[in-house]
Parts: structure tokens; C-alpha cells; sequence
């Protein structure tokens, strides 16, 4: 595992960011002063649900430190009020008519300091006139219920859209064939990003030159700015975004957020910087949620295991606006991939998205465009599938996979997988796991009294958003640029549009451009994150970086390496084709000393000796427009002890196997793997955000939504196979979102096992102690502990 | 980051500084201690104070622990994190240790006090439990003088204490037996959360092995968090036995009135108080037993 040979291209080595991130020396958001700065603090509704009946500014304005106040009405005036989600939604700046979420913006303060800002937001008065808050998504389309959207004309409900993929009747006849059915209702509870770096942002609106800087917490730095564009009014081209050093992001910083506006619009009404930086309540409470998806699924098969079809009838709860960050003609994301990994001939799916008085998102926790809902959804079927039929969850799964011969497959939803080895990704899991003795360790165990449970969860995933005809935000097409300069003295600067929130990119993507021009990664500076130095490209999130901006990567490095064949076949006087490319040189095929080095090829690209038909310079410019997505894929498998007395779940052990295609730094992969797990065990053991009957969030302070620690994980065991992407540029597939994607149902299932001896056979996330015992009781956790009470015949699409 | 309104501030030269302070500035000045209950209170904007007393420095006055014969003497400033680490206490009050594993997490035992947490009295914390399950005694100091009360006496109520708004919690006294030994437990949703339910107990011994008296002490299981008198009824003159703890764990849910929670269903979390008593007696003969083998053995 040395790391002390930095590898010349793909390979294991230490982060080039860290030196900077472990001395402290980052630069993120927050450690920015610009001179004359001000401070900007929200005014936020403390109700769910009313309409605004005043706001009254008076004695805030009179604060001696108080430079402005802007409410609603304000931004009205300027018609500035309402902005574009990124899913073809409105929603408020700072709130007009109603206020529609706890936490949602109602007028902001610009002050001297953070302090006088804060303290002036006491002395805003509000009426409001409070309506009943729609907490229950379930109960969201009742006749009854009251009507959330009445800023959009014409709506008669809080239905948010209704969609559905795959085959109706090929799915029925499917169930009509099958031996065995079954059936189960799952939820996947709402969750929170909660990166330790809250949002924020600091804009600087030149009155003289009418140009707009913005510095902000953005995974999306590029759309940002063509969002601030279109919301402003102001032309794209005087506005900069800059997307500084990231304290975590996991779809959270995707989003434009009301606060960015308002910290926009309070440079414009001072003429100063204006600095927001959101507090931890303000992010729990009204940033970017995932999941909150209330799932009906059933299984037909046949009586040895094989699956004919599967249904999915899905309640999406999306907050009061629909601000989902998926392309635009997936409303309900990447769910579609809910077969799974397996071979199944007729699926369908049934979404009904409604509107309720919570914040809104929706994607966000390492996004995966739903695709995490999916791997839950079916693997949680299948394993229910293998208890009804007394298979092993391992051969239920074996039965079923997509044959190896059979990529690309083309899935019954339409999905095209490009490449896969099931079994073998099984297999290592197996054999690291040693699942054989865990099996008889658990039949020993269980004669004891003790509760151990064993749990898989086979997954993949589409990720690389994607290829232009089928997937854009906003009508924005979701190709990325990529630039790339050699430099007289041979060392490179690569440009990207994707923005790095600690996945490493600064190292991975000088990996990638080394391997392609032999260059080490020490000599290529990657340059990120400011859209005046960067070219277009649609962010970071939804594991697409190196899916396509790597891919990008690979090819502008190609295209540099052409041309620096061309500029070495002038120089050692040969046609380019007598030339065999050797990692960092050009040398003439049969002539061992006949040679040029990439350095030498930079020099003499700036020299005076060049071919007439060859421009100065050794540079390129690219845009990578995927042709398919990429499907990485894993075998995870979770061994959980519950404590027979407290319910207390331990995660005893947890092996992943990830095939994320080729590896460009296992190191990373590894780092990213383990992000994604803790994020799995939180998810499957603690984390949600759950709201009392008036709509108020419970989980407002990290006391209350809780994050595991080292303590709650064990210690990863990882292992990989290699199966390449085909069309890729370098095979890579994306591993970002993986383990987020993969642990919890193996978590759940392993814990559905380990209870198995008590008859229990459902249980919905988090496994918190309570809910785990009140499960053993043989009753579902009380409908007290929203969201996430048995799931009601009532409402369910 | 959140940020507390306006407010004064001074630092305590003395026990009698402090007090002085508090009399003078009167109900809207405070002690602050650790400051890990207080200040994010004050962060959240949930309180609202005018002045703080800081303590801080009266480490000569507040901060020790002494064993010394038949009693344990704990200054109120002494910090979780010493609490932890007392080799002194082990012995006798292994309890102290059990129960600072669990509380909170090294930033917040670096900070936090005994005093703090005694006088938040929050029906979660667990050093009250502590403190009731070993029968200790609180002294409050103030202008007039000193007075020492029982935990009984001293725990009002969520978020009350017989502390008043111009008197100190100086120490807090554990009486020592012969014969006895003590254990905590808690379940929590994760490292560093508050209790969803915990427990300790300590059991006493006479000369012929039967117990002479047992105390137990819940945290989290509603408004109440002082003693059990029915369980040290029911268990004196008995032998330490699986039967009598099972007993005891029975009256301790009976005792208890939680309420369900985001930590959990009032159900759950009285099995909990059943469960956990169980287990922290069992502990505490485990120890007992385990220290007559030692003695014996030396
Ligand atoms: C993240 C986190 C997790 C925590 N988890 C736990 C947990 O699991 N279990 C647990 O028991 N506790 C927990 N706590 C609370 C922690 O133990 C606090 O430190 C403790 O409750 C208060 O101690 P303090 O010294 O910080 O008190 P402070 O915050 O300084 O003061 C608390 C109150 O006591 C008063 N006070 C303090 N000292 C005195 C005195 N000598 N005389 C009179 N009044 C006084 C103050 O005026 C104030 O009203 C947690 C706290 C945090 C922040």
C-alpha cells in the first residue's frame, strides 16, 4: 500500500489538496473578508402554514448598525420575489402572500456585524395568520386537506406531478403467470445532507461596472451562475461564481437557495459585499432534504426463485416546492432503475409526487437522482422474496442476476447497463465475508438466545447525467467543458467545470490528464470552482464527475497529446505516424534514441520552430456529452447484532464490494466508499427529519439529528472487481455515491435477519432502539414518531 | 454560527466574589460554568440573560475530589472529563466512570462540570442519577452561610433546583460504606446523545451478604428523577439474586412515566428502566463480588 512513489497517472497517492485541508489552510466560504464587507442574517417563519398579514420593519431599520432591511414586499418592486427551481418550480425568495414551511425566508437585515444583524431580526414584526400545516404526505390529496400551492393558477390539489415508467399490462400478465406473490410497504424516511460546512454566500455587486461576484457554497458553480442570470436579470456575462473550498456538499449545495438571492439583492440595495453564512438550525431546517419516499412494491415469481415482474406504487413527499435537482424529463429521478441487478421482463411504476408544508428538495444526500430509493426498494423485495420461498438470500439473488453475456442490457424500465459481472462481485463479497462460517456462527448463536443477522444488498447504479438528448436541467444540456494548457516548462493547468466538495478532485483529475500525457500529477494544477477561469459544465453531484468530466479529461489530454505528436514528428523530422507514444515521450518506432519528452514537445510548442499549418501553443478545449450513463455496481453485506434485552443494533462488521469500473486512485475510492457507509449506517440507524402535527421540524440542531461516529461503524472491509465501462474513455463508472446508495438495505435486511427468529418481518428506517423493540413486540413503531407510522390503507396512490 | 444576544460579563475571583456578583446583579445574571448547557441555550436564543458569572477560575475553591474516611467530597467545578479519569473514584464509585463513558463526548467533558449538571437538573442528565443512586448530599453556599441538602431535596423539578438565584453549588458529598458497589448504564441512539433511558444502582452488603440496601437512580423517564424508595424496600434483607433485581427492574417501570419521544415510545423506554436496573444491579454484585475475591486473594 506504499504511497510514497507517486504514480505518473492512475495509481494509489496521497490527496494533493490535503497538505492545504489537514493545515487548516483552506479557503472556504466563511474565511472570506472582502473590504467594506456586510453581514446579512433571515428572518425565518416559525409556523408551517399561514398567511402573512404584516411585516413590519420599523424598529429594525432604526438599529444603529442596520444598513437594510428587505422583505417580500420589497422584492415584489423589484420583481425579484419568486425564483425558478431546478425543477421547473417556483419558489420564494423571501415570502409574500403565505408562508408555506417552518424556516422559510420572510425579510432579511444587512448589518456591520454578524451580531446587529441577528439581534435586528428580533425587532421584525410578523402577523401571521395561521393556516393547518399538511404534515402527512399521505393525506396531502384528501379532499379535506388544505390547498398549499395557491400561489399557481388552476391548482385544485397538492399534487406536485404524477409519472410513471415501464409496462402496465406486460407487468399484470407477469403477475397473472406467478407462482408466488409478495408484497410490503416501505418507507424511506426524509433525510438530511447536513455537510458540517453549512451554506453561504458572499456577493459583491459593482454599481460602476455592473459586474456580480459570488462567492457560494456551490457544487454547480456554472448553473449557478446562469440561474443568478436568470433570476437577476443581469447579463450572464458580468456575473462571476465562485465555488471556494467546500466543507462537504452530498447534493445539499446543488440547489440555488432563497439566501443566495437575498445576500444578491443586499449588495445591490448597500452597494457593499454582503456576506450569509447560514447556521446549523437554518441548514437542518430549510436546505435540501432526500428521500421522504413512502414505497408499495410486490414481487411476482415463480416457485424457484425467479422474478417475473415487479411493481412499485411510490408517494414522493416534496416539500412545499418542487426544487428536486433531477433531469427534466425524470421527474421522479433515476428510480426507474428499481429491478435492480436482476434479469426481469415486465416492470412498472406508479409515482405520485405531492406538495406538503416542509422544505423542499428532494434529491440531495448524495443525490443519486432517486437511485438510492430504488437499491432500498428491491433489495428489500427480493429479500422478502427469498423468506417467502425459504431460499438464501445469496441464491435468490444468484437466480436472478443479469448474465454476465448479456451487457449492455436493456432493462424492462429502458435503462441501458453497460457492463457488469454479478457474480463475481457476489463471490468476493462472499469470500472476504466468509459467509459460509458467518451462516454457522449465526445457527450457534441464535441456540444461545442471541440475535446476529446477516445482510446483502446487491446493487447498481446509473450515474454520469448524461447524455444530452435524453437529460437536461432547465433546458441546460448536461454536457462538461474541459480545458487543457500545457505550459513552456512542460507543467499543465487543467480547467474543469465540476467543483470538488472533498472528493478529491484536484488529485484524480491531474491523475487522469497524467496517465493521458505522462506528465506527473505533481506538475498539473487543477483549476476549479470560478466560472471566470473554467469552462461550462453542470456540476458536481449525482456521481458524474469522473463519469463525465473525467471523461472529458481523457479526451482534451488525448487531444494535447495529438497535437504534441504532431510538433514531435517536426522536431525528430518523421511523419506522426512513425511515432510510439511511451508514457511522457515521443520516440521514433525502431530508433531507441531517437526521443522527445513531453517537456521538450511544450518548449518547442511556444518556440519559433513549428510546421506552418500548426498553431503556437499546446493547449485544447472539449466538451464531453456522454452517450449513455455509466452502471457501477456492488455486493455489500452487513453482519448486525441486536441486543436481545435494549434492541440495540450494533453493526458488527460490513464488507463492500464496489466495481466502479477502472480505478484511478484506490486511495480515493476507498476514502469515498467509507463516507458512504457511515453515511449508510446513519441512515439505516438514525437519521431523519421528522416533523410534529404542526408542521415545526424535530431535528433543528445536530443534538436532534444525529450523525454516527467512529463509534456507531465498524471497521470497512472493502474489496473491488474491475469491469470497464465500455464507453467511457478510460472505463471509469464513478463511485461517489455507492456506498450511500448500498448500505442501508443491507443494514435493514441484516437486522430483518437477526430478528427473524421473533417472526419479524417489518421494520422501516431508522433503527433507532425504540423502533427495533417495538418491532420485536410484534407492533410497528407508534404513529407518534413521524414520519414513519405503519403505512395507512388510506392515501396511498 | 448562531450568536447570543448582547450581554455583560465578569469573572469570579472567589466562592464570595461570586456570590456578591449574583446578589448584586440579581435574576438576570447567571453562573456559567462549562458552559455546555448554558451557552448553546444562549446561542439558540432560548435563554435570555443580562449578565454571566464566570466561575472559570476558582479551581482551589471548586475543583477537587477527595476521597476521604466514609465520604467522597467532589468540588462542583470539576469537570466531566476528571470525573472520567479519577483513579480514586474507581474503587468505590465505579459508578463515576461507567457513567462519564456515556456522557456526551470528549470537546463537551473537557468543559462540563459537575455543578452544571447538577444545577441544569435536565430529567436526562446523568450525573443526577449518579448522584441519586449513591445518595450523595449537595452543599449550597450563600450569602448567609452554607446548607447541605439531599439530592432529594436539591432536584426541584425539570430544570429546578434548591439552588437559589444568589447561592453556589460548592460540592457534592457520597457517603461511603463498607460492602458495596455501584454500576451505570445507558442506552442512547448514538455516541455522545442523551439518554433514551439510563440507569444506575448501588447495592450494599451487610456482614452476612444480604443486602442492606439498595438505591436506584433513573434518568429520562419523565419529570422525576429522584430516588426509588420502594426498590431499597423490597430488596434490603435479601440475597443478591436474579429474582430480587428482576423485582426491582419491575418496580423501576412501574415508578417511571416517560413519554414518547423522537429517543423513543413511553412503552420502550419502560422496559428500559426495567432492563437497565436489572443489569446495573447485577453489575454492581458482579463487583462486589469481584472485590471480596480481590481482597481475599491479597
Ligand atoms: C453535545 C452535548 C452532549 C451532551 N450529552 C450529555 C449526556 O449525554 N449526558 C449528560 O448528562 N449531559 C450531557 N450534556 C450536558 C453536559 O454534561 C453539560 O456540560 C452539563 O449539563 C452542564 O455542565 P456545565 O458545567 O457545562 O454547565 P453550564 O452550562 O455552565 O451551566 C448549566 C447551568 O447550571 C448553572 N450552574 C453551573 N454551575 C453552577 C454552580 N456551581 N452553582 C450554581 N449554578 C451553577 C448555570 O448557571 C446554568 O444554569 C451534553 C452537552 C452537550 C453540549
Amino acid at each position: 500500500m506504499s504511497v510514497d512513489v507517486e504514480p505518473v497517472g492512475h495509481g494509489r497517492m496521497l490527496r494533493k489538496e490535503d497538505p492545504r485541508l489537514v493545515r487548516g489552510r483552506g479557503t472556504f466560504c466563511d474565511d472570506l473578508t472582502l473590504p467594506r464587507q456586510l453581514h446579512l442574517a433571515i428572518l425565518r417563519s416559525p409556523v408551517a402554514h399561514a398567511r402573512i398579514v404584516y411585516v413590519d420593519a420599523t424598529a429594525a431599520l432604526a438599529h444603529p448598525k442596520v444598513k437594510a432591511v428587505v422583505t417580500g414586499a420589497d422584492l415584489v418592486e423589484r420583481g425579484l420575489a419568486w425564483m425558478p427551481t431546478l425543477a421547473h418550480d417556483v419558489q420564494p425568495v423571501l415570502a409574500t402572500d403565505k408562508v408555506r414551511f417552518q424556516g422559510q425566508e420572510v425579510a432579511f437585515v444587512v448589518a456591520e456585524d454578524r451580531y446587529a444583524a441577528r439581534d435586528a431580526l428580533e425587532l421584525i414584526d410578523v402577523e401571521y395568520d395561521v393556516l393547518p400545516p399538511v404534515v402527512d404526505a399521505r393525506r396531502a390529496l384528501d379532499d379535506d386537506t388544505p390547498l398549499i400551492r395557491d400561489d399557481v393558477a388552476g391548482r385544485a390539489d397538492n399534487r406536485c406531478f404524477d409519472w410513471e415508467t415501464g409496462d402496465a399490462a406486460a407487468t399484470d400478465a407477469a403477475f397473472a403467470r406467478a407462482d408466488v406473490v409478495v408484497a410490503d410497504d416501505l418507507v424511506y424516511p426524509r433525510v438530511h445532507p447536513a455537510p458540517l460546512e453549512t451554506c453561504g454566500a458572499i456577493a459583491d455587486f459593482d454599481r460602476v461596472s455592473g459586474k456580480l461576484t459570488v462567492w457560494v457554497t456551490s457544487q454547480a458553480p456554472h448553473a449557478h451562475r446562469t440561474l443568478f442570470a436568470m433570476m437577476t436579470g443581469l447579463p450572464e456575462h458580468k456575473i462571476r461564481v465562485v465555488s471556494p473550498d467546500i466543507g462537504g456538499g452530498f447534493g445539499n449545495k446543488v440547489p440555488v437557495y432563497p439566501g443566495y438571492l437575498c445576500a444578491i439583492v443586499g449588495s445591490m440595495v448597500t452597494g457593499r459585499p454582503v456576506k450569509w453564512i447560514e447556521d446549523r438550525t437554518e441548514n437542518l431546517v430549510s436546505t435540501a432534504f432526500a428521500r421522504d419516499f413512502h414505497l408499495h412494491g410486490e414481487l411476482a415469481a415463480t416457485s424457484d426463485g425467479r422474478i417475473l415482474g415487479v411493481r412499485a406504487r411510490v408517494l414522493a413527499d416534496h416539500g412545499a416546492f418542487n426544487a428536486v435537482a433531477a433531469p427534466a424529463k425524470y421527474p421522479g429521478g433515476f428510480f426507474g432503475v428499481f429491478t435492480g441487478s436482476y434479469a426481469v421482463d415486465a416492470a412498472h411504476c406508479s409515482t405520485t409526487a405531492v406538495y406538503t408544508t416542509k422544505a423542499p428538495g428532494g434529491v440531495a444526500y448524495a443525490c443519486s437522482f432517486r437511485i438510492a430509493e430504488a437499491v432500498y426498494f428491491i433489495e428489500r423485495m427480493v429479500d422478502l422474496l427469498a423468506r417467502e420461498l425459504g431460499l438464501d438470500p445469496v441464491e435468490i439473488r444468484r437466480r436472478n442476476f443479469i448474465p454476465t453475456e448479456a451487457f449492455p442490457y436493456l432493462t424492462a424500465t429502458g435503462w441501458v447497463y453497460d457492463s457488469g459481472d454479478y457474480p463475481r462481485a457476489l463471490d468476493e463479497a462472499l469470500r472476504i465475508a466468509d459467509y459460509d462460517a458467518l451462516r454457522a456462527e449465526q445457527a450457534e448463536r441464535r441456540e444461545r438466545g442471541e440475535l446476529m443477522g446477516i445482510g446483502l444488498a446487491f446493487f447498481t447504479e446509473a450515474v454520469g447525467a448524461g447524455p444530452r438528448k435524453h437529460m437536461d436541467i432547465l433546458g441546460l444540456g448536461m454536457a462538461d467543458g474541459c480545458e487543457l494548457t500545457v505550459h513552456p516548462d512542460g507543467r499543465a493547468v487543467v480547467r474543469l467545470s465540476v467543483q470538488t466538495q472533498g472528493q478529491g478532485h484536484e488529485t484524480t483529475f491531474a491523475q487522469i490528464v497524467a496517465e493521458e500525457i505522462g506528465i506527473p500529477p505533481a506538475d498539473i494544477e487543477v483549476v476549479h470552482g470560478d466560472t471566470d477561469a473554467t469552462p461550462y459544465g453542470l456540476g458536481t453531484y449525482g456521481s458524474r464527475s469522473t463519469a463525465v468530466s473525467g471523461a472529458a479529461a481523457a479526451l482534451v489530454a488525448r487531444q494535447v497529446r495529438d497535437k504534441a505528436r504532431r510538433i514531435a514528428a517536426h522536431l525528430l523530422e518523421v511523419a506522426p505516424d512513425d511515432l510510439e507514444w511511451t508514457k511522457g515521450s515521443f520516440g521514433v518506432r525502431g530508433i531507441p534514441t531517437a526521443t522527445v519528452t513531453m517537456p521538450e514537445v511544450a518548449r518547442a510548442a511556444y518556440g519559433i520552430d513549428l510546421p506552418d499549418d500548426l498553431e503556437s501553443g499546446l493547449d485544447a478545449h472539449v466538451s464531453y456529452n456522454p452517450e449513455n450513463l455509466t452502471f457501477p455496481f456492488g455486493a455489500y453485506l452487513a453482519v448486525v447484532d441486536v441486543d436481545p434485552g435494549t434492541a440495540v443494533v450494533t453493526v458488527r462488521r460490513f464488507v463492500a464490494v464496489d466495481d466502479c469500473g477502472t480505478r484511478i486512485n484506490d486511495m480515493i475510492i476507498e476514502g469515498q466508499v467509507h463516507r458512504g457507509l457511515t453515511d449508510g449506517v446513519g441512515v439505516a440507524l438514525m437519521e431523519y427529519v421528522g416533523f410534529d402535527e404542526h408542521g415545526t421540524c424535530l431535528n433543528a440542531s445536530l443534538m436532534d439529528y444525529l450523525i454516527p461516529t467512529a463509534l456507531e461503524v465498524p471497521t470497512w472491509e472493502t474489496g473491488h472487481t474491475v469491469t470497464p465501462s465500455p464507453h467511457h474513455p478510460i472505463g471509469a463508472k464513478g463511485i461517489g455515491e455507492a456506498a450511500t446508495v448500498g448500505s442501508p438495505p443491507a443494514i435493514v435486511n441484516a437486522v430483518l435477519d437477526a430478528l427473524a427468529p421473533l417472526g419479524v418481518t417489518r421494520l422501516d428506517m431508522p433503527l433507532t432502539p425504540s423502533r427495533v423493540w417495538e418491532a420485536m413486540q410484534g407492533r410497528a413503531a407508534p404513529p407518534t414518531d413521524p414520519p414513519h407510522g405503519p403505512t395507512a390503507e388510506k392515501g396511498t396512490p | 454560527m448562531q450568536v447570543p444576544a448582547p450581554l455583560e460579563y465578569a469573572r469570579a475571583t472567589s466562592v464570595e466574589h461570586a456570590i456578591a456578583l449574583l446578589e448584586r446583579l440579581g435574576e438576570e445574571a447567571r453562573i456559567v460554568a462549562g458552559g455546555h448547557s448554558l451557552i448553546p441555550m444562549m446561542k439558540l436564543r432560548l435563554t435570555h440573560l443580562e449578565y454571566l458569572v464566570d466561575i472559570n477560575d476558582l479551581h482551589d475553591e471548586l475543583d477537587f475530589i477527595r476521597v476521604e474516611r466514609g465520604e467522597v467530597r467532589i468540588g462542583a467545578l470539576t469537570r466531566h472529563r476528571d470525573l472520567l479519569e479519577s483513579e480514586a473514584l474507581v474503587p468505590e464509585l465505579p459508578i463515576f466512570r461507567d457513567a462519564e463513558r456515556v456522557i456526551a463526548d470528549p470537546v463537551v467533558r473537557n468543559r462540563g462540570t459537575l455543578g452544571g449538571s447538577l444545577c441544569q437538573a435536565d430529567p436526562s442528565e446523568d450525573l443526577s442519577s449518579v448522584c441519586t443512586t449513591l445518595g450523595a448530599s449537595c452543599v449550597i453556599r450563600g450569602v448567609s452561610g452554607e446548607r447541605v441538602v439531599s439530592m432529594e431535596e436539591f432536584y426541584r423539578g425539570p430544570y429546578e433546583t434548591a439552588v437559589g438565584p444568589a447561592e453556589i453549588l460548592t460540592e457534592v458529598r457520597i457517603p461511603l460504606r463498607p460492602h458495596s458497589s455501584n454500576a451505570y448504564a445507558k442506552v442512547d441512539r448514538r455516541a455522545g446523545d442523551w439518554a433514551v433511558v439510563a440507569a444506575g444502582a448501588a447495592l450494599w452488603l451487610d456482614d452476612d451478604g444480604l443486602i442492606a440496601d439498595a438505591r436506584v437512580g433513573l434518568a429520562a423517564v419523565g419529570p422525576n428523577t429522584t430516588g426509588i424508595p420502594a426498590i431499597s424496600e423490597a430488596l434490603r434483607g435479601r440475597a443478591p439474586s436474579e429474582e430480587a433485581f428482576a423485582e426491582a427492574g419491575e418496580l423501576a417501570a412501574a415508578a417511571s412515566s416517560p413519554t414518547t419521544d423522537g429517543r423513543g415510545s413511553a412503552a420502550y423506554k419502560r422496559h428500559l428502566a426495567a432492563e437497565l436496573t436489572r443489569r446495573t444491579l447485577r453489575r454492581a454484585a458482579e463487583r462486589i463480588a469481584d472485590r471480596a475475591l480481590e481482597r481475599e486473594s491479597a
